[in-house]
């Protein structure tokens, strides 16, 4: 997890030397932009610990006395509806995300180590996908669910999920850098069949690329709000974005839901803040590459 | 060897086959069906009750004429363009200072700055939305309790040409970290013997910067800008979120909130597939657009 903390420069002559002064107009430039970036967190970080008296009357950066009540508050509406979106959330994001880098890896990895016919026309197809509005995708993926009887459950918004054009293409990028091709052939002479040598000898190479597609897609599907705001109607299969955006709209003239409306807010970033500290050194993002320096 | 040689030929098409389902399924499928409902409408027959009142008939180009004559698509429209030129190049003039400044021997603290920056990437952009939106409430925001205790009044930022900023602002924030991080790897991939010559010439860190790091990695930058502009476009959840804090917010700020409200509020599910439709084969066309200019470019500069 110290990757992206610590992690030293890879070249000695570039590494702050003792000799070396510390530029201080860029340092107080950057940490400008990191106070910027934080504000909002650390406003909704004490916002929470306000109760409903405290939100209007003391001042915003300061914290509360009220943050466990509002807790309570927030468990006991609606017979704890919010930690269903959260558990939904963590569904859909966890699942679609896992189906999503076993789909890329296999396709990627296909079209990476594999001459066939069509191969050049299958990749280009897919890319294109990425071009494709999310809009004019979901109100018609929503009719056609509709049609199958699957509009409204969690395959609606679980199945528009899984495929991501760029997860193949960084995919392919992986395998045709991480998997040497004598490794394959060696593998066929020793009568290993196809399958076998993706699932043990391709996977394993591409795992680190995977784990950054997976991330990828996690954070996609969490933040995703168009495509659950349409297909669903049933409040208790909404994630936290929707489910949040449904409180905040009831609440709007409502002061008293004000505070489970940021309580909510703050408990909903934890998970993916949680994620992306843990997971730092899959985050070393190069669009064209997709390199994973490790 | 007939065995062995006939699985390799099928394999990369096995592998391939649940991607392939899923982009005809959910990609493939829904683009024409659209495609399809952008080309019809419904016809009620006499009062409209009964199980064959309602009948699908071809409607050729009308809907399409109907869209594209449409005063609040096009109003739509240049909003997001207004929102777009503001977002872009602030978030990408940010994210490109930031990662130059990150690369820069002499600052301090850059890991913490650059995990800082890059946090708001994993706030949703409702939520993201949700908080600014509170910032923005005069009554809750530190800024504005900061500006009254000064005895000075606030911007107005949910009416008017401050909801611009208001928005932009909070696709910068959300953004920049993301493209920061993208410039900044691809810095890192840069041979620091390149600039070490300059830097023994006398060379300041800014004409470094400027000459030689800046033109390396300008192929990120143009990828950074080609899918926040595509980004942008599709403004949808921010909006939404500030509507219940900003009454002049209109159900139709932007062609996405349009494209849902008349599919799902009021019913036009034809007229709405053509509006879809026409963003789908917009977003197409700048695309190509835009990637062929590049190729060229890049092609010139090589020859």
């Amino acid at each position: 997890m110290t990757a992206l903390l610590t992690r030293p420069r890879a070249d000695p002559a570039a590494a702050p030397r003792p000799g070396r002064r510390t530029a201080w107009a860029p340092t107080i430039l950057l940490l400008l932009g990191a106070v910027y970036c934080l504000i909002p967190v650390l406003w909704v970080v004490m916002a929470a610990t306000k109760s409903r008296d405290e939100l209007f009357s003391t001042f915003t950066l300061l914290p509360g006395t009220g943050f466990w009540d509002n807790l309570a508050d927030l468990t006991a509406y609606r017979d704890g509806v919010y930690w269903r979106w959260m558990v939904n959330s963590a569904l859909y994001a966890g699942v679609g995300a896992l189906l999503s880098a076993a789909v890329s890896a296999a396709g990627g990895y296909a079209l990476a180590k594999y001459r066939f016919r069509g191969r050049g026309l299958i990749f280009t197809v897919i890319l294109t996908g990425v071009l494709m509005p999310p809009i004019t995708l979901a109100v018609p993926q929503y009719l056609l669910l509709a049609k199958a009887g699957l509009a409204g459950t969690y395959w609606s918004v679980l199945l528009p999920s899984v495929l991501s054009p760029y997860g193949i293409y960084l995919a392919r990028v992986y395998a045709a850098a991480a998997v040497p091709d004598d490794v394959l052939e060696a593998a066929r002479m020793d009568g290993a069949r196809e399958v076998r040598l993706f699932t043990s000898v391709a996977l394993p190479m591409m795992r680190p690329g995977l784990v950054t597609i997976f991330l990828f897609q996690f954070v996609a599907i969490w933040n995703n709000f168009l495509l659950p705001y349409i297909m669903l109607g049933d409040d208790q299969l909404f994630p936290v974005t929707v489910g949040l955006y449904s409180l905040l709209q009831q609440g709007a003239g409502i002061p008293a839901m004000y505070t489970l409306v940021i309580t909510g807010a703050l408990l909903s970033i934890v998970p993916l803040i949680a994620l992306f500290l843990g997971l730092q050194r899959y985050w070393r993002v190069d669009l064209l590459t997709g390199a994973v320096k490790l | 060897m007939v065995s062995t040689r006939a699985p390799r030929r099928f394999a990369p098409y096995g592998f391939l086959s649940p991607a392939i389902a899923l982009f005809v399924l959910f990609f493939a499928l829904p683009i024409g069906y659209a495609i399809y409902l952008s080309l019809h409408t419904v016809h009620v027959r006499g009062l409209g009750l009964g199980g064959k009142s309602r009948e699908e008939v071809w409607a050729g180009l009308d809907n399409y004429t109907g869209a594209l004559s449409d005063p609040e698509l096009l109003a739509g429209a240049s909003r997001v363009l207004r929102y777009g030129a503001l977002v872009v190049p602030l978030m990408l003039g940010l994210a490109l200072l930031f990662a130059l400044l990150l690369d820069s021997a002499r600052t301090r603290f850059g890991s913490f700055s650059r995990l800082a920056i890059f946090l708001p990437y994993a706030v949703p952009g409702i939520i993201a939305s949700l908080l600014w939106g509170f910032l923005y409430v005069p009554s809750v925001s530190p800024g504005y309790f900061l500006l009254r205790a000064a005895g000075l009044d606030g911007p107005e930022l949910l009416q008017g040409g401050g909801l611009y900023l208001a928005l932009a602002n909070i696709a910068v924030w959300g953004g920049t970290g993301f493209n920061m991080v993208v410039i900044y790897t691809s810095l890192r991939a840069v041979p620091p013997e390149l600039y070490e010559a300059a830097r023994l010439d006398g060379c300041s860190e800014r004409r470094i910067a400027v000459r030689i790091k800046i033109p390396l990695v300008l192929p990120s930058l143009v990828l950074t800008f080609f899918f926040s502009a595509i980004a942008t476009l599709q403004v949808f959840a921010e909006p939404m979120t500030l509507r219940p804090l900003a009454n002049t917010l209109s159900t139709t700020w932007s062609p996405y909130m349009k494209v849902y409200r008349d599919a799902f509020v009021q019913g036009g599910l034809y007229s709405a597939a053509a509006t879809a439709v026409v963003i789908a084969a917009v977003t197409l066309l700048l695309s190509l657009v835009f990637l062929k200019l590049v190729n060229r470019r890049a092609t010139e500069a090589g020859s």
